[in-house]
């Protein structure tokens, strides 16, 4: 990689980024607000589904309204194997991430059938269903949510959730790993034929690619992922509910990509940083947050399109 | 099989399937005219049923009160149109997509701090809270029964609408080739506005007549609105005939399912399992079923021609 990159602009933001992420346990206790380093966590983890739907939406043009699910998906994997005291990460991971992939399989293979405007409406009808039905389950909470007693156990000394700073920097190194998974996904022959199908379909079936295969690929390959961040969550926060897949949740997913920069790396963890830190400075100052935060976003559709990384990429333009 | 119990079952389906095809129907015009995903479509059955609610109790008469309403919606409709949704038919369906969830999320929290978070409601009128009883033992709620009937004056209407009068050829036209229609010198963004009020109109009606039964309360419009897209890509986007089979098929399926569901599953289970899966299965039945459909018919029962 050209290290002069780092010098630009976009390059300065985006080490400061992850230089917040890794130095946050050291930063938050020394100006004293210690709560920060719980924040940054969460920002990783919604990070991590943020990714997973730029893949697709950024550079596949499936714009999915559904995506919360796959966080539900993950999070219950964890909540319903300790509930029946399994508390085996080499169980409840695979299998949280295997059903969260198989998901995505089915919607997928149902909704790439269908193009544009139909393909966010299903993905957003299949995400309630499977919300519905995690309400409806009331052995496993219904509404209410269930308790998780213990963390998922690796079996290894010395690496135990429950520890603060391990439990953080697992989080950190699963997102830096999903980053640069998607950097690998994006730059590989399989994601320009994905990138190359979100910018004509019918040129890449004329000159010979199957697209639905690689789309559907994508989209599983997604759908698994947010299986990841729905188990850091789950074990995070000791705690799954219904509410974590609600389809605001899958909303506010799409609004941090486009904030971030939809169709960047990186994009997704700005856009997770600046949405998580808005929201709680807002609902800081007013109870009625919402009244702020609705019109904001419709100004950054309207005006801000490309999101931050858009906005040094015009600075970087002038450079030259 | 409890006989009686199926034929009331069938009315409550029934309704709901009215009240889907009321918010659905503007829906499917709205993206077949103007090609605008609408969110904030379930925020307007939402802006209908407040609205109600305020003037029936300024007036004191449910009838009179939702006669004012009426026209009330219809400006608030246009005055959303012109502000807000008319600068986004030029872009794509992301944009708007996010666009309407920021409106939905400000109308939301509106509401829910003028009204505080149970929201607010209409007592019925004596003489609208009685019981028909049909033959063979069936009763039916008097109120429900104006609720259908309304719906499909409100259906009948709308085909009219749509297809005897020189609206309804715009609006026809609109939805084959929306160029066209502007290139022979139609004033097509005063179609647009109109079809948007008429959407309003429709969706703000259903928030009103089901207030009644439910309450008017924030948050309302979304759990419609996704039960009106699972109608809208049932039926085909853009076709009202559509949208109205798969309503009244949505309402009787979902309704049916959650009250007979556990009733079937025990002649194949025990108790207790059949307790467990009924309501889970119950709760997914309309979703399966839009799968299905979409697995056979990729655009819907009726994709609209040309499109």
């Amino acid at each position: 990689m050209n290290l002069a990159i780092l010098k630009t602009p976009r390059g300065i933001y985006n080490s400061i980024l992850i230089l917040l992420c890794i130095f946050m346990p050291l930063i938050a206790p020394a100006i004293e607000q210690e709560f920060f380093t719980d924040v940054f966590a969460r920002i990783m983890i919604v990070t991590i589904a943020a990714i997973s739907l730029n893949l697709i939406m950024g550079y596949g043009g499936m714009i999915s309204f559904g995506h919360a699910v796959f966080i539900g998906l993950g999070g219950y994997a964890v909540g319903i194997f300790a509930s029946h005291g399994i508390e085996s990460a080499y169980i409840q991971w695979p299998v949280g991430i295997l059903v969260s992939g198989i998901f995505a399989l089915i919607i997928g293979a149902i909704s790439l059938r269908t193009r544009g405007v139909y393909f966010i409406m299903i993905t957003l009808a299949f995400a309630q269903m499977i919300y519905f039905l995690s309400v409806s389950i009331e052995k496993y909470g219904s509404d209410d949510g269930l308790t998780i007693d213990a963390r998922s156990d690796f079996g290894i000394p010395f690496f135990d959730l429950n520890d603060a700073m391990t439990m953080y920097y697992t989080v950190f190194v699963l997102m830096a790993g999903c980053l640069y998974l998607s950097y690998r996904i994006i730059n590989s022959r399989f994601g320009r034929v994905m990138r190359a199908a979100k910018s004509n379909d019918e040129r890449m079936h004329t000159i010979g690619y199957p697209t639905f295969g690689y789309k559907l690929t994508a989209f599983v390959i997604a759908g698994m992922m947010g299986g990841l961040s729905g188990l850091l969550s789950a074990n995070f926060e000791d705690f799954v509910s219904p509410d974590m897949m609600f389809w605001t949740v899958s909303g506010e997913l799409i609004f941090m990509v486009v904030l971030g920069g939809m169709g960047t790396i990186m994009g997704p963890l700005g856009g997770a940083i600046i949405f998580l830190f808005l929201s709680e400075v807002l609902s800081n100052i007013t109870e009625a947050w919402h009244l702020i935060f609705g019109p904001f976003l419709i100004l950054v559709v309207l005006f801000a399109r490309g999101g931050v990384e858009g906005f040094f990429a015009k600075f970087e333009k002038r450079d030259d | 099989m409890n006989y009686v119990l199926l034929a009331e079952q069938f009315f409550n389906g029934f309704q709901l399937g009215i009240i889907l095809f009321l918010v659905a129907a503007g829906l499917t015009l709205i993206f077949g005219i103007m090609d605008l995903v609408n969110l904030a479509h379930g925020t307007l059955y939402m802006f209908g049923a407040f609205f109600a609610a305020t003037f029936v109790l300024l007036t004191d008469s449910l009838i009179l009160g939702m006669i004012i309403a009426l026209p009330v919606m219809l400006v608030a409709g246009i005055l959303l149109e012109l502000t807000v949704l008319r600068t986004l038919y030029e872009r794509n369906h992301l944009d708007q997509v996010l666009a309407t969830f920021g409106l939905i999320i400000f109308f939301n929290e509106f509401f829910l701090i003028a009204w505080g978070p149970e929201g607010t409601g209409i007592n019925l009128p004596p003489y609208l809270s009685g019981i028909i009883l049909l033959p063979g033992g069936i009763t039916v709620p008097e109120y429900r029964m104006v609720i259908i009937v309304s719906g499909l004056l409100v259906a009948l209407f709308l085909y009219l609408l749509v297809s005897k009068t020189r609206i309804g050829m715009l609006i026809r036209a609109g939805a084959s080739n929306r160029e066209m229609v502007g290139a022979l010198g139609i004033n097509i963004k005063l179609l647009f506005t109109l079809v948007f009020g008429l959407g309003a109109v429709l969706a703000g009606f259903a928030g009103m007549i089901i207030t009644p039964i439910t309450q008017a309360e924030s948050g309302m419009g979304e759990s419609i609105l996704i039960l009106a897209f699972v109608v809208i890509v049932i039926g085909g986007i853009g076709s009202i005939k559509g949208a109205f089979i798969a309503a009244i098929l949505t309402g009787l399926i979902d309704t049916m399912g959650r009250s007979f569901i556990d009733v079937a599953l025990l002649q194949i289970m025990n108790a207790v399992a059949a307790e467990t899966a009924g309501p889970a299965i119950s709760s997914m039945l309309i979703y399966i079923l839009m799968a299905v459909i979409l697995a056979i018919k990729p655009s819907g029962l009726f994709p609209p021609k040309g499109a």
